[in-house]
């Protein structure tokens, strides 16, 4: 559904672009003052200072939505006969339980709240993108035209928070300093230390060994800083991959009845599969993150 | 896909919201979880035990029957013993009663005859110290003796 006086790349870049909050740059009209960018360029210009607004948003609400249903659920949990929504929520609170308990070997009380914390709002997050495409975004333009006296071009919207990377590095990032911190609390500098230096290779000849360390800790500290990076990454791609079919199928509505009806199918059908993805990539993101606290808290030499 | 202040703001977001799942939702839930399975695992055990104690009381009261069984029967045995033995001991004061009323009776009539003998005897005895009165009053009139005699005759 490209507006009028849109082409389709056009089209799909306005899709692209988030509603970015920031700093103009020097040079602009508006140099040194805060505000909303008005196209992609100078949201890039604005650098690292600036905030995607509808990312932040969403994912807000959405984790707040999450936080406020489950907290109503548990203030009356009772043990007693459970109602509907208890039920619900003890449903994904078991499978998370289960799924903790299966793959975290530690002590730590902290990791099976983050996993169902994860899983819900990744999940939540994920779900925006079910919802067709220019909703939300014609919404958001009516909104900014309308209460804001924006230009109707220069609202930009995003609804899936983890289509932008910001996002999904953000909480990979978390779990990676969560990572980092209980590897020296449990294992100690020295533990993790040598858990980085003495492995892959080892040697009893103790001038091999040290010629082996620079290698090991090139290996290691490489696989380690991977561990984030495929988090997010894994998250942005595959929910980013999703959106840009939904936007592509979304252009099939511009031309003509039948390339439309044609493109309606298609959207259920993606959707319909789109449902498995985006449960599997919450469902992904949670057991990696525990895996990973799994790993920062063993003690072992197991490798 | 620019990298900007979104990154740290969604990363405090996360620590945020993990920190509220931690203190508020976790715990109560997986209390209440807790909870609900040890009473179900109490519940469970108490009613094994229940169907374990219904058991045995199903087999208390069927050794109670067989004994209360026992006990009626030995008691309609011994009321039965009972009852002929105070019929027979009814007939055999029934017979000592009859035999006793009978002599009773008999002493009596044998009394009674006696005693009217013993009437007889007397008025026999007057009758005929009359008659011996009258015949001797009568020595004079022969006539009068026949008479008299007759009369006597008659009267014995």
């Amino acid at each position: 559904m490209s507006g009028e006086g849109q082409t389709s790349s056009e089209y799909i870049k306005h899709h692209l672009q988030n509603l970015t909050f920031g700093k103009f740059p020097e040079g602009h009209e508006h140099a040194g003052e805060w505000g909303l960018a008005h196209n992609a360029l100078e949201a890039k210009e604005m650098g690292f200072w600036a905030i995607h607004v509808d990312t932040m948003f969403w994912s807000i609400i959405l984790g707040v939505l999450f936080l406020y249903f489950f907290r109503k659920v548990a203030k009356k949990a009772s043990s007693g006969v459970p109602d509907g929504a208890q039920n619900f929520v003890e449903w994904i609170v078991e499978f998370v339980d289960g799924t903790v308990k299966g793959a975290f070997t530690g002590r730590n009380a902290m990791v099976a709240p983050m996993a169902l914390t994860i899983f819900v709002w990744v999940f939540l997050i994920n779900f925006m993108d079910l919802i067709p495409v220019d909703w939300l975004p014609q919404i958001a333009t009516l909104i900014g035209h309308h209460v804001f006296g924006m230009d109707p071009h220069h609202v930009y919207f995003r609804v899936v928070p983890s289509t932008d990377p910001n996002a999904t590095f953000g909480m990979a990032l978390s779990v990676f300093a969560l990572m980092i911190f209980y590897s020296f609390k449990i294992k100690g500098p020295l533990g993790f230390a040598s858990e980085l230096t003495l492995h892959p290779f080892s040697s009893d000849n103790k001038i091999v060994q040290l010629l082996f360390i620079p290698i090991n800790f090139v290996l290691e500290f490489v696989a380690l800083l991977a561990k984030p990076l495929s988090l997010s990454l894994r998250l942005y791609g595959n929910m980013f991959a999703g959106e840009m079919i939904f936007i592509l199928i979304a252009l099939m509505y511009g031309g003509g009845l039948a390339l439309g009806i044609f493109g309606g199918v298609l959207q259920m059908g993606w959707a319909i599969f789109h449902v498995l993805i985006i449960t599997l990539q919450a469902y992904i993101f949670m057991t990696l993150t525990i895996v990973y606290m799994d790993l920062a808290h063993q003690t072992g030499e197991e490798h | 896909m620019n990298i900007n202040l979104t990154l740290i703001g969604q990363s405090i977001t996360f620590a945020l919201f993990v920190w509220f799942c931690y203190a508020f939702i976790w715990p109560p839930l997986v209390n209440a979880l807790a909870e609900r399975k040890k009473q179900i695992a109490d519940g469970l055990a108490a009613a094994e035990r229940g169907a374990h104690e219904q058991e045995l009381a199903a087999k208390r009261a069927a050794d109670q029957m067989k004994k209360a069984k026992g006990q009626a029967a030995e008691i309609i045995a011994h009321a039965q013993k009972r009852a002929t033995e105070i019929v027979d001991e009814a007939k055999d004061d029934a017979r000592t009663e009859a035999e006793r009323i009978m002599a009773g009776a008999d002493a009596e009539i044998k009394q009674e005859v006696n005693r009217a003998r013993e009437h007889l005897r007397k008025e026999v005895v007057a009758l005929a110290i009359t008659g011996a009165e009258k015949v001797l009053k009568r020595e004079i009139d022969s006539k009068a003796h026949d008479g008299a005699l007759k009369e006597l005759a008659e009267q014995l």
